[in-house]
């Protein structure tokens, strides 16, 4: 089977997403951009292919040991994609207190030696359980929570002889070479082990071998995104992510005339019509202000996940007026805002409600809201965002249907997808 | 762009300017008075015939901009109290004078004899001069232009324009420069100008041909320099506009496209009309994202700031008043929403246009008010579909390279999805 790739190179995460020739979506990767733009677009389109691997064995593995198999199976995968990850971690990190003051050295080995120990054994746990809790996608954030955890413990051991700051200075350092060096993650490379892992099932190893086998000749590539620009690709192979957003936007949702994008450094207005041709668009100018990552610094700033602001914005009853979103003030307006005396969820509410007004004034410049419309970008995952915008769309615009994929983050990868394919098919 | 991909016209104006920034420096000594102005509604031929130079402050400050150094001023100026939201072209001036009034080349510019503000529909233009005549405690004289807000002068309007030039004007400028009025001198500084201007029309023009020899937009800076600066109504000038005029038919002649500083344009995917002044701190930087698209402008508006000639005005030496008049009242900046859509839809149908674009300046709020609804109307009226985005004149902080090109890009592969009839 031949299929095509559509990259969206994005300023926070890069996504990939493989269709086969009809256009449906055999597989979807993330992982969060880097300063090495080759690689982040890589690693998003091996996870991609990952997941289309699995989805070609899934059917037979679910059918000859059941759904528990299949998961436990993608568990043992997501380990030693871990392991391998976590041992390029550790040896950069050995090297690095190879440099550092000779007296230290032993002590910061065994602590850090500890702390890989711990990690790995919870991985061992996570892989056993099988319901383990949410966490996020990204190696460093993963890797990093959990050794933050552990080497603040390891620093508390009496003797230890070392500080949490340079045991999490070592992450910060090391974290950022292990990212934008290349490492062998794809499934190829570990199906194999993780398989082993799994015990031996030979209806099993019959399906694995037959997903390793099937063939994923790529027939067209598309990128898109901030980032596109830096694609290995050639310029027909580029596509604005203004075009990608409205294309996916319509193949999720046909009948959607509005898109709003609200991704981590731009916001996008688009009008398309009943092909999913951009007929008009407007986007935020340099300022970044209201962006995802204005949400990104305020959960910095709280001290909180971003997965988290919504949710506790949602429980506010009496929402704060707030309308700078100015992504360089964040901090201040917030700590101005808690110092008068407000709720936190009642700030977080008024942050979401500015973040959504400064997209309505994009809105109306495009053209306003017609129905249907669709809302993208990581900023859509938010159920505070959401719900401003719903009461705002109604309040300005009357009843609309709007529009939000669970996949919604990977619209411009799927856009961009789509043009590859009329690429290929012309 | 290089010495070597520039056309002999931009080299003839780059030494006329070079010139007259000389003569300014040396005018304390010359003796030669010195008359301060803004483009829309200049009067060059009148302060000419008074042995005057003029000195066009925003002029000063685009070419500031375009070497470079006009962050440092609006920096001075910002220094000095000037809000960051002022209008940079203005901060841009203050920031030189504050350096002691270095002209762009790095000479010194003179003080002024005389203010001469004619307003055209900018109201910043009369806070600048009221700054500037602090500053220099100098005399400043007022030419109130009605504006068009029904779209034409009426005849009682073009009597009030002539009335002010004739009654407080030219005593001004009599009293200023010491030298009588001379009409005859008037007279025959304006038929240079119409025959300058006959020439810069056929250039303007020319962009309905296929491929258009010249950017309309970019290009027609350089073209519409002379002319909306010193050298309107002179020898200089009228000589200027007849070797552009021989460049560009040459073009015509040999099918050729306009000189960009991404080389010579011959293929030409996309023609557009543009609205807006261009951004002067990344001029050529901002080009190139046209010229690299092979995109070219084949008519803008900014080019008739300083007078809408292909509109058919002609400055008349047999009224020289009443002529006066008509050129300041008919300035771009001195009409009316709908004669600009107007402008604009007719420049999209006679040239032929695929797409119409505005450039909006962040610091500039008399121009930039009402382009969002002028681009729904012009798409309504022309059935092509108009972009919009933002930057600013001179001050380089506003300009977002990776912004602006994301959506030029995207538009363009808009215009081509939208030809295409499916996404392509």
């Amino acid at each position: 089977m031949t299929c095509v790739v559509g990259i969206d190179l994005g300023s926070t995460t890069t996504k990939a997403v493989v269709l086969d020739e009809r256009g449906e979506v055999l597989g979807r990767g993330i992982t969060n951009s880097r300063s090495n733009y080759d690689l982040a677009a890589e690693l998003a389109r091996t996870e991609a292919f990952i997941s289309a691997r699995f989805r070609l064995l899934e059917r037979e593995v679910e059918r000859v040991g059941g759904p528990e198999t299949l998961a436990r199976l993608l568990r043992a995968f997501r380990l030693e994609q871990m392991f391998i990850q976590l041992a390029t971690l550790g040896s950069k990190i050995e090297a690095e207190i190879g440099r550092g003051a000779p007296g230290q050295r032993d002590a910061l080995a065994a602590a850090v030696a500890r702390v890989f120990a711990r990690i790995r054994a919870e991985e061992e746990l996570r892989f056993e359980d099988p319901h383990p809790p949410e966490r996020s996608d990204f190696f460093r954030d993963a890797a990093g929570s959990a050794y933050a955890r552990l080497a603040e413990e390891a620093a508390q051991v009496p003797g230890a002889g070392v500080t949490f700051d340079r045991l999490l200075g070592l992450y910060d350092q090391c974290i950022v070479q292990v990212e934008n060096e290349p490492v062998e993650l794809g499934f190829r490379e570990n199906i194999g082990k993780a398989l082993d892992r799994t015990g031996q099932m030979p209806g099993v190893r019959a399906a694995v071998d037959a997903a390793l086998t099937a063939d994923l000749g790529v027939s067209a590539t598309v990128g898109t995104g901030y980032g596109r620009a830096r694609l290995p690709f050639p310029k027909e192979q580029i596509r604005s992510e203004i075009l990608c957003h409205g294309l996916g936007a319509h193949v999720l949702f046909p009948a959607t005339r509005t898109v709003l994008d609200i991704g981590g450094q731009d916001t996008k207005a688009i009008q398309v019509d009943g092909s999913g041709i951009v007929t008009s668009f407007q986007m935020n100018d340099r300022c970044a202000a209201g962006c995802g990552r204005y949400l990104g610094y305020i959960a910095d700033e709280m001290n909180m996940g971003l997965h988290e602001l919504g949710p506790l914005a949602l429980e506010s009853r009496r929402p704060v007026k707030i309308s700078s979103t100015c992504t360089v003030f964040a901090g201040a307006e917030l700590r101005e805002r808690l110092s008068l005396g407000e709720r936190r969820e009642d700030i977080l509410a008024g942050l979401h409600r500015a973040v959504i007004l400064r997209a309505m004034s994009l809105l109306a410049r495009s053209g306003g809201i017609a129905d249907e419309f669709t809302f993208t970008g990581g900023v859509a995952r938010n159920p505070a965002a959401v719900r401003a915008l719903e009461g705002l769309v109604a309040e300005n615009y009357g009843a609309r249907r709007i529009n939000i994929s669970a996949d919604s983050i990977y619209t411009g990868a799927l856009g961009a997808a789509h043009f590859a394919l009329r690429g290929a098919a012309a | 762009m290089s010495e070597s991909e520039k056309d002999l016209s931009m080299l003839l104006q780059k030494d006329m300017l070079a010139e007259h920034y000389r003569r300014l420096e040396a005018a304390p000594e010359t003796g030669e008075p010195v008359v301060y102005t803004f483009v829309p509604g200049n009067l060059t031929e009148l302060i000419r015939s008074f042995g005057a130079l003029p000195v066009l402050p925003e002029i000063n400050a685009l070419q500031s901009a375009m070497r470079g150094k006009s962050q440092g001023y609006i920096a001075a100026a910002e220094k000095a109290g000037h809000s960051e939201d002022v209008c940079s072209y203005v901060k841009c001036d203050i920031g030189m004078l504050k350096a002691g009034n270095v002209s762009p080349t790095g000479t010194r510019l003179p003080k002024p004899d005389l203010l001469l503000l004619s307003y055209t529909g900018c109201y910043t233009f009369m806070k600048w001069f009221e700054l500037l005549r602090e500053e220099y405690r100098c005399p400043m004289v007022f030419l109130q232009i009605p504006y068009q807000g029904d779209g034409e002068q009426s005849p009682a309007m073009r009597q009030y324009v002539a009335r002010q030039i004739r009654e407080s004007l030219i005593p001004a400028l009599e009293k200023a420069t010491g030298r009588a009025f001379d009409e005859e001198r008037l007279r025959e500084n304006l038929r240079m100008s119409a025959a300058a201007e006959d020439d810069l029309v056929a250039v303007l023009q020319s962009a309905k041909k296929t491929p258009s020899p010249i950017d309309a937009y970019f290009g027609a800076v350089y073209y519409v320099g002379p002319i909306f600066s010193a050298f309107r109504g002179t020898e200089e000038g009228l000589a200027y506009y007849r070797t552009l005029r021989q460049e560009v038919e040459g073009r015509v002649a040999r099918g050729e496209g306009p000189t960009t500083p991404s080389g010579r344009l011959d293929r030409q995917k996309y023609r557009l009309v543009v609205e807006g002044p261009p951004n002067w701190t990344h001029f050529r930087e901002f080009w190139r994202m046209f010229a690299d698209e092979e995109a070219v402008v084949v008519a803008s508006t900014y080019s008739k700031v300083g007078g809408t000639y292909d509109l058919g005005f002609r400055h008349d030496p047999a009224d020289p008043l009443g002529t006066l008049a008509d050129y300041c009242s008919g300035c771009y900046t001195n009409r009316n929403l709908p004669s600009r859509v107007e402008m604009l839809a007719r420049y999209a149908e006679e040239y032929r246009a695929d797409g119409f674009l505005i450039h909006s300046v962040k610091s500039c709020n008399s121009f930039s008010a009402g382009q969002l609804p002028m681009l729904r109307e012009v798409e309504r009226r022309t059935g092509i579909p108009g972009a919009f985005i933002e930057s600013d004149l001179v001050d380089p902080r506003y300009f977002s390279a990776a912004n602006l090109k994301n959506r030029l890009e995207s538009y363009f592969q808009m215009l081509d999805a939208r030809k295409a009839g499916v996404p392509a």
